[in-house]
């Protein structure tokens, strides 16, 4: 309704109307976060160079910042809504999409190009050295071991953590107890990265032997339990990378039990019962019907674990530091950018996670066309 | 006919066991690596490293109860006589066990000629724990001794309480700033019609899939232009960039699909988008925003690579002070665990206080979508 009184609008205004109008709405869409920006980051700078008590600062920072974005948001649209009506109708949809726009702009659009641009120069951006950066990120021998790492997580860590999530949701669903089940698995996605670092090592942890050495690792008092000798486990490539992702599956699989379960219980069951008297089994009603109905939250729950696991580097830089033959693509990234300070190819290797990346964007699309949500 | 409803009721029982004891072992072997750092996060440090966490638990160990000093006399090259069986000093190097149970142990090598009694006893009743850790851990008490040259020493203990602190103060507003902006952004996309709207809402979406590495070194420099590192509203802007695209994302998904004539009938009313964004739409996204500011809280508190490259080490969160315990001091087990579980607590409660909303708000979202 509003689109075609605007459009109205537009064929009578001529060119002049067009200018005014999207030149309001540029400004309209920069108003709110640069006014905001503008006053916030004063205020930090007053609060970072205060001496207050630190909890006073936490709080007044909280308020500030809440409270700075919330005001502007009003004070924009109050400014807006002063204008004629008609101008108040072009510009009212950039006061709501135009914050968060002008953000992603500055944090990830430009980005994308800038880290484009920076990966074809050399280590401090001061020449253009052409595809060397590439070059070096495709043939390296750490950096292929990192993309056989990163292959590992992708295909072994996504296919438990979803694998495991389903089963565990299906079975959950038949079971009284199911919100209990669900809180201990969902559990560690409450937990830091850092905190399943400490928490793993006192299972991975190795000693070594002596006389009077107790193993204080769980892998290892197992392992001697049963007779064998106690291992270094960490430092075995390549099974070691398995033990890394064993974490990764530990804290993802309630991220992709929760939403596969309440896919689950979308499922007609009017539909599981017509298979049960057709005299289906409990495995092929599984297969036949619940799995083809929650198909699309599969795929959403798997395309994010893989993203996840290609971006990984918490684990590894926590538990190994990437030591071992257990390096990633990200933690091959933080050490050339903060580490070894090689801009350019540590912003090579970045662009290569984004086309890594990209077949899963290309689906997605074109799962989001498929659906019609417009 | 009874014969079949009793199998019926058996085959029924015999299922939902086999359900809840799959489910009773995956939840069990989720749980034993946290238990260990629990029990562990309450013993003290010498004991941490002197045996595993489970020994707190009543078990039966070789416990030494005597030693014996062979007369200078024996030959130790020979096999010895000894409490009545014959062995070599080899089989006493590897250990005996006597017929009574009672086990012996040569002690260091041949010289020593000591011989070491055990017996196979109960123990772990008085379990040794302590709440020092977590005192230690929080206060950041400061450490002096002496080096071996007599120069006192000081060292600072890491401060988690502050940690803890910035935590709250980088968390908070960095869930609270995305939701809104997002909200904003999804009602605009949902509601309102202006040009290019669906060309932008896909370039939304395809930023989904943008590693956040890719934006850090130009924010960094960004930041350093503008004298930003080291600040709370760094992180905030930070964390809501990179969370903006997934929060437009399903807050769109919901916002979109709230019914049509709710709107329409508000906007007969007179009232304004603004009104029917405050009044309306956000009161019945309450499951929606719910859900996503779990995932965007326990993201940013659990964030470890933004907070180290944009706060560094002066102002710690939770996770970098943790790491830091690591890497410093690899020896701190006893500060770590403890400190593991109290970077736990916030999430957790939010995660169960926020649970209820969390399932439903996904239930809307899925199966609409």
């Amino acid at each position: 309704m509003q689109d075609y009184s605007d459009r109205e609008q537009n064929a009578k205004g001529g060119v002049l109307t067009w200018v005014a109008t999207n030149l309001g709405r540029i400004l309209v869409s920069l108003f709110v976060p640069v006014v905001t920006f503008l006053i916030l980051w004063q205020g930090f700078i007053f609060l970072r160079d205060s001496n207050a008590p630190q909890i006073v600062i936490v709080l007044v920072a909280i308020l500030w910042g809440v409270g700075g974005v919330a005001l502007l948001f009003l004070v924009s649209n109050w400014l807006v809504e002063q204008l004629p009506a008609v101008w108040t109708r072009r510009l009212q949809p950039f006061v709501f999409i135009g914050p968060g726009i002008a953000i992603l702009t500055w944090y990830l659009a430009v980005p994308v190009v800038r880290t484009l641009l920076l990966s074809f120069q050399n280590e401090l951006s001061t020449a253009w050295v052409g595809m060397d950066n590439y070059i070096f990120a495709l043939s390296d021998r750490v950096m292929l071991e990192a993309f056989r790492n990163n292959l590992l997580w992708m295909v072994v860590g996504t296919s438990l953590s979803v694998g495991l999530g389903l089963l565990i949701a299906v079975l959950a669903d038949r079971s009284r107890f199911e919100a209990l089940y669900k809180a201990v698995i969902f559990m560690p996605m409450a937990i830091s990265f850092v905190g399943a670092g400490v928490i793993w090592k006192f299972v991975y942890t190795y000693k070594g032997e002596g006389a009077g050495i107790q193993e204080i690792g769980l892998l290892n008092a197992i392992v001697l339990a049963l007779g064998g000798q106690s291992q270094p486990w960490l430092q075995i490539p390549p099974w070691n990378n398995f033990l890394l992702i064993i974490i990764m599956v530990w804290l993802q699989t309630g991220y992709a039990m929760v939403i596969i379960s309440s896919a689950i219980k979308g499922v007609p069951a009017e539909l599981l019962e017509a298979a049960r008297i057709d005299g289906a089994s409990e495995i092929e009603a599984f297969f036949n019907i619940t799995v083809p109905y929650i198909q699309g939250t599969l795929i959403t729950v798997t395309t994010t674990i893989v993203i996840f696991s290609l971006k990984l580097f918490d684990i590894v830089r926590v538990m190994t530091g990437g030591n071992n033959g257990t390096n990633v693509i990200a933690n091959e990234f933080y050490l050339q950018s903060f580490t070894y300070n090689h801009a350019g190819r540590a912003s090579a290797i970045a662009v290569i996670l984004l086309i890594a990346a990209l077949p899963v964007i290309v689906y997605n699309l074109r799962q989001f066309q498929e659906r019609k949500a417009f | 006919m009874a014969a079949k409803f009793r199998s019926y009721a058996q085959r029924k029982w015999l299922s939902s066991l086999l359900v809840n004891g799959i489910l009773s072992l995956i939840c069990v072997i989720w749980l034993i690596p946290t238990l260990g750092v629990l029990i562990t996060s309450f013993r003290n440090s010498e004991d941490i490293f002197r045996s595993g966490w489970w020994t707190i638990f009543p078990h039966r160990q070789d416990v030494e109860t005597g030693k014996i000093v062979l007369d200078p006399a024996v030959d130790v090259n020979a096999p010895i006589q000894i409490e009545g069986i014959t062995a070599t000093f080899e089989e006493l190097r590897n250990g005996i066990t006597l017929a009574d149970g009672r086990k012996l142990v040569w002690y260091g090598n041949k010289r020593t000629r000591t011989i070491i009694v055990s017996e196979k006893k109960w123990v772990g009743f008085s379990a040794n724990l302590t709440l020092d850790n977590y005192k230690n851990t929080l206060s950041g008490r400061e450490i002096r001794f002496k080096d071996a040259s007599g120069n006192e020493i000081l060292r600072k203990g890491n401060n988690l309480g502050s940690a803890f602190l910035n935590s709250v103060a980088v968390a908070v507003p960095a869930t609270i700033i995305p939701i809104l902006i997002a909200a904003f952004t999804a009602y605009g996309f949902a509601w309102l019609n202006f040009p290019g709207r669906k060309t932008l809402f896909i370039l939304v979406v395809a930023l989904l899939v943008v590693p956040l590495q890719i934006a850090l070194v130009p924010i960094l420099r960004d930041y350093t232009k503008l004298d930003l590192n080291g600040t709370y509203l760094a992180m905030w802007l930070a964390h809501t960039g990179f969370g903006l695209p997934l929060a437009i994302y399903l807050l769109f998904n919901y916002i979109s699909q709230l019914p049509r004539e709710l709107l329409e009938s508000a906007f007969i009313d007179g009232a304004s988008n603004f009104t029917i964004f405050t009044r309306l739409i956000l009161p019945l996204s309450v499951p929606a925003l719910a859900s996503f500011a779990i995932f965007q809280f326990l993201w940013v508190w659990n964030d470890y690579l933004v907070a180290l490259v944009i706060l560094g080490d002066k102002m710690r969160v939770m996770t970098v002070a943790l790491a830091s315990i690591v890497g410093e001091k690899g020896q701190d087990w006893h500060l770590l665990t403890s400190g593991a579980f109290i970077s736990m607590l916030l999430p957790l409660a939010v995660f169960f206080s926020l649970q209820r909303y969390f399932v439903r708000g996904m239930l809307a979202g899925s199966i609409k979508g």
